[in-house]
């Protein structure tokens, strides 16, 4: 109460000096709270603070977001919303129906996001046509990784087809080698999902089925295959795969225990953390098919009052998309900037092609979200299609078994 | 002064009751409304009826909890039982070291059901525990993959559960025992009865609400399992053992769909009152004999 009047009395005598400038303030809400993210997060603490700006930090860890997303809650709930939450996808659309979300289209307009940022991406940003979030970075989700060596020794190049994949693994299988370092968690057995839809789908194909649920594509033949390639990918497994973490299952393939895995960039972190080079250690490709996955990072802006509050909102929002922090995040964090005008001299050659194919696929109109990393769908339908994925993984469900209930399940969620 | 003595005990009561009404019969009223909505990320009073429990009933992973809690109940509770009484007997036989032994067995108890788990989850894994030591002893065929096995893995859930929980159950039961009246077993002895028969017709009988209260402690652990799922197998492979209260967590705090949490609380809770009130009418009804 006290420091409430306090603040009012010297807002109150800013305004009779006549310096009406507002000191920026922000109380940021991330979940970034391990080594290369921390430091990550701390270079925008400081950049903050040298524009005159005071950042409070408010990291809540563990369960991926799903403590922070609590806290969340409660603080919308009583009335008392953080400046910027790290939230992402169709999450921002869902937070803004709940009526809670800012309008920073200022910013946005005065530093021409719309014409930096991919179209699709940008898209996430917008609720109903004002600006209301900025975006981080962009993880790719559908890398395979591979042991150079491995590859060399069997003469086995990067599969472009999943054919190829299939008959690549069936040759290491023989020679004794786990063909596919996989972890068995829910959202892994999502990940290679959504790339075998892409891949053996398209682009277009993964629009109807994991982004619109259009039923007819959710039960089509293509879908079947899909699973069939699923279910062929299960043999590539080691026995030991269930619950594995997938930095455990990275290091299996570091180690030369296994050939492939399939995971977003962040797997590079754990490559270069360990001294490897891309291109000598370890090679990274897109998985067979067109088109490119994306997980972008992003801060959500909440409604706050007060003209501090609004100033550090603004601000920040102006940092989060500046070439500065988007450059020095990424190198740190393994992503690649939003951006298309930073300067990509200091990223490895995985990233550089990653920003390649982004441009590419953007222009092709195959630059699509990511389902199991909460991009293209909200958490109730996402979780759903997640359900069935990972029932059908780790059993012996035939793939027509898994079309239907695929179907339903869906349907279910709605 | 009169009225103070009176009225103390209903004073001192007072804030402990109120508290009660308010977050345990309090939160369990909002709980239910909350289950007739259609909240998603944030709680909305909108009644709609009973399209949660529709959609609830409609999933197959709540099938697959629902199973695996009347697999895992039936069998957690059962074996606990038949282990603790099989253990409480044994030390009841006026052993030496019966003090030690006891320990031994309450001391998983005293463990955390995550530490529980993670150690579980290390045994049991195939590549690291015990399947990969016996090979190593040279049984190359040996195998016990259950935890990966889909079908298998509320199995392990099982195991866990009763390694922690039998040593509890043992020392309710080895109280029981104790409890019973000497001069009655050293009558039976003296007449000649078999051991056997002493424990099966005179001494377990008049135990009969031990058994009870071991059946109330167990059946609810059974119910609120979750950090045991949690940590041993993360309600894998795929959702194969998953719970009601995995379920209701995945729901409420990873898909932001807070009416299909609610329900499946409300269908949890009813669970509970199912064996509990039956429990508290023939309490009720002895006190009133």
């Amino acid at each position: 109460m006290t420091m409430k009047m306090i603040l009012a009395t010297s807002v109150a005598s800013f305004c009779m000096a006549g310096a009406a400038l507002a000191e920026p303030q922000a109380e940021v809400l991330h979940w970034w709270t391990s080594g290369g993210e921390a430091r990550a997060v701390a270079v925008l603490q400081e950049e903050f603070a040298s524009r005159g700006g005071s950042w409070t930090d408010m990291p809540v860890a563990g369960g991926g977001g799903d403590a922070a997303m609590t806290a969340l809650r409660a603080r919308v709930l009583a009335g008392n919303a953080p400046t910027a939450v790290q939230l992402k996808g169709p999450a921002i659309q869902e937070w803004y129906e709940e009526g809670v979300l800012a309008d920073i289209s200022a910013v946005a307009q005065e530093q021409g996001w719309a014409d930096i940022l991919p179209a699709s991406i940008a898209g996430h940003m917008q609720c109903e046509g004002t600006w209301c979030a900025a975006p981080v970075n962009v993880h790719r989700v559908d890398w395979v990784w591979a042991n150079k060596a491995i590859l060399d020794e069997h003469g086995i190049a990067m599969p472009t087809t999943w054919d190829e994949f299939n008959a690549a693994a069936e040759k290491l299988q023989a020679a004794g080698i786990t063909p596919l370092a996989h972890g068995g968690q829910a959202w892994q057995d999502a990940t290679v999902f959504e790339t075998v839809v892409l891949g053996v789908g398209g682009p277009e194909f993964f629009r109807s089925a994991l982004i619109d649920l259009d039923m007819d594509a959710l039960q089509s033949d293509t879908m079947k295959a899909v699973f069939d390639q699923m279910r062929t990918m299960r043999g590539y497994v080691d026995a030991n795969f269930s619950g594995r973490d997938w930095n455990l299952a990275t290091a299996m393939v570091m180690n030369g225990e296994a050939a492939f895995q399939i995971m977003g960039d962040w797997a590079k972190g754990e490559f270069l953390a360990a001294g490897k080079v891309p291109g000598e250690d370890f090679l990274c490709a897109s998985t067979p098919g067109d088109g490119y996955l994306y997980n972008v990072d992003s801060f959500a802006m909440f409604d706050v009052e007060g003209e501090d509050a609004v100033a550090g909102q603004n601000l920040l929002a102006e940092l989060i998309v500046g070439q500065n922090f988007q450059k020095v995040f990424n190198l740190n964090k393994g992503s690649i900037p939003v951006r298309s005008d930073v300067a990509l001299d200091e990223f490895d050659s995985c990233a550089v092609l990653s920003a390649n194919d982004m441009a590419a696929t953007s222009e092709a109109g195959s630059l699509l979200p990511s389902y199991a990393h909460g991009m293209a769908l909200r958490g109730a339908q996402a979780g759903a299609i997640t359900d069935v994925v990972t029932a059908h993984f780790n059993s012996d469900m035939s793939s027509e078994d898994a079309v239907a209930m695929l179907a339903d399940a869906v349907a279910n969620s709605m | 002064m009169q009225w103070l003595e009176r009225h103390v005990p209903k004073l001192v009561l007072a804030p402990s009751f109120i508290a009660a009404l308010l977050f345990v019969y309090g939160f369990i009223g909002w709980t239910a409304w909350v289950s007739f909505t259609r909240s998603r990320l944030l709680p909305n009073y909108d009644l709609v009826g009973t399209i949660q429990y529709e959609r609830l009933f409609a999933s197959p992973r709540w099938e697959v909890a629902l199973n695996n809690l009347f697999v895992f109940g039936v069998l957690f509770i059962g074996i606990s039982m038949l282990l603790g009484l099989l253990l409480a007997i044994f030390l009841d036989q006026k052993i030496r070291t019966e003090g030690v032994l006891r320990t031994i067995y309450l001391y998983p108890m005293a463990l955390s059901l995550i530490v529980t788990g993670t150690a579980w989850k290390w045994m049991l894994n195939p590549g690291l525990g015990l399947e990969a030591m016996v090979r190593g002893w040279g049984f190359e065929d040996f195998t016990f993959d259950w935890i990966t096995d889909p079908d298998m893995a509320i199995y392990t859930v099982v195991i866990a559960g009763v390694w922690q929980a039998s040593g509890f159950v043992m020392a309710l039961f080895l109280a029981g025992l104790r409890s019973v009246d000497g001069e009655i077993i050293k009558a039976a002895q003296v007449d000649g009865i078999p051991t056997h028969r002493i424990y099966t017709a005179i001494i377990i009988p008049s135990m009969a609400p031990i058994f009870l209260s071991a059946f109330i402690v167990l059946s609810h652990l059974a119910i609120k399992s979750f950090d045991l799922v949690i940590a041993l197998t993360g309600g894998g492979p795929g959702y194969a053992t998953d719970l009601p209260a995995t379920y209701m967590y995945a729901m409420a705090f990873s898909r932001g769909d807070i009416g299909q949490a609610a329900s499946s609380a409300m269908v949890m809770m009813m669970i509970v009152f199912a064996i509990v009130v039956p429990y508290l009418y023939s309490e009720l009804r002895a006190k009133n004999d």
